[in-house]
């Protein structure tokens, strides 16, 4: 129960995180792109300011921590090396970024706020999401078997 | 650039790194909205729940604050829905390819200290400024 409980809570601070620092406005995603126009910088210290609090905690709780507070261990990205698919799936996300102004945080909180643009492109997020899912997991039941589905489930971010 | 807002988006960003810090130590869990919404397709048993609701309490978030401040959540931009349809299919797919989002890969991948989150960054990055200079420059602004 505490554990559905902080979920919730950590995905409520990260949401109005998210429209406190404006990016809930693709208008301001695309300036911060749009190096001809009216430019707005304003992404730069979102991220700054997350990475500001994150990199010590990570560091100090990986570190020194037997484990999470609530789990029984820590469940990091296991993969190392650069490839092809992380460049490219990442290229084909950006191009989604600049074409809607959205990425995944910003477009499932403004859907909560009754956006109709927010809506329209977090459905379709939603069935590359799942669709990308689905068909992987039938794949590895069709090859063989599931042996690697905790890995794919273990993605980066 | 007037619509800067430097100590707004400051402010947000921590709160953000605040969220994704207390995902890390409570749940041992990398806050990465496309990993988070990914894993629930994948069933795992005993690994829906906590996604489920940390994506309800996202949008919690927008329809509280909404009610408050409707005014953060104007577009700003003139998207036709094929464009928007476009966009998600390729946000989803893309980062499900991709490993991770602005969340995952851009904050806490970068906190870390990740070669493959910076890398994967840099590279969605560089094909969004790409698209929005196509989409202002040559389309105008409107597709």
């Amino acid at each position: 129960m505490k554990t559905k409980v902080g979920a919730f809570l950590g995905g409520l601070l990260f949401g109005v995180g998210l429209a406190v620092a404006g990016m809930t406005q693709p208008a301001k995603i695309i300036d911060f792109f749009d190096f001809f126009g009216d430019y707005d910088p304003s992404l730069a210290f979102v991220m700054g300011g997350a990475i500001l609090v994150y990199a010590p905690v990570y560091r100090w709780a990986v570190r020194t921590w037997q484990r999470p507070i609530w789990a029984p261990a820590f469940s990091l990205p296991t993969r190392k090396g650069i490839d092809a698919r992380l460049v490219i799936g990442s290229a084909i996300f950006g191009v989604g970024w600049g074409l809607g102004g959205y990425c995944p945080g910003p477009a499932l909180t403004s859907v909560g706020a009754g956006s109709q643009e927010a809506f329209t492109f977090g459905a379709a997020m939603l069935v590359g999401v799942g669709g990308y899912q689905l068909f992987m997991r039938l794949r590895e039941s069709r090859t063989e078997g599931p042996a690697d589905a905790q890995a794919a489930a273990m993605i980066d971010g | 650039m007037e619509s800067f807002t430097p100590i707004a988006s400051s402010i947000g960003g921590l709160l953000i790194g605040i969220a994704a810090a207390g995902l890390l130590m409570f749940h041992g869990r990398i806050a990465g909205i496309s990993g988070i919404a990914g894993g629930i397709f994948r069933r795992v048993p005993g690994d829906t729940s906590w996604r489920v609701m940390f994506l309800l309490g996202l949008l919690a978030a927008g329809l509280g604050w909404s009610y408050f401040f409707p005014q953060d959540y104007l577009v700003g931009i003139s998207r036709s829905t094929p464009a928007l349809v476009i966009a998600g299919l390729a946000v989803g797919i893309g980062t499900q390819i991709g490993g991770g989002c602005t969340s995952g890969h851009g904050v806490c991948g970068i906190g870390r200290l990740s070669k493959r989150s910076t890398v994967a960054t840099i590279s969605f990055m560089a094909t969004a400024a790409l698209t929005v200079l196509v989409v202002n420059e040559v389309f105008g602004g409107a597709v």
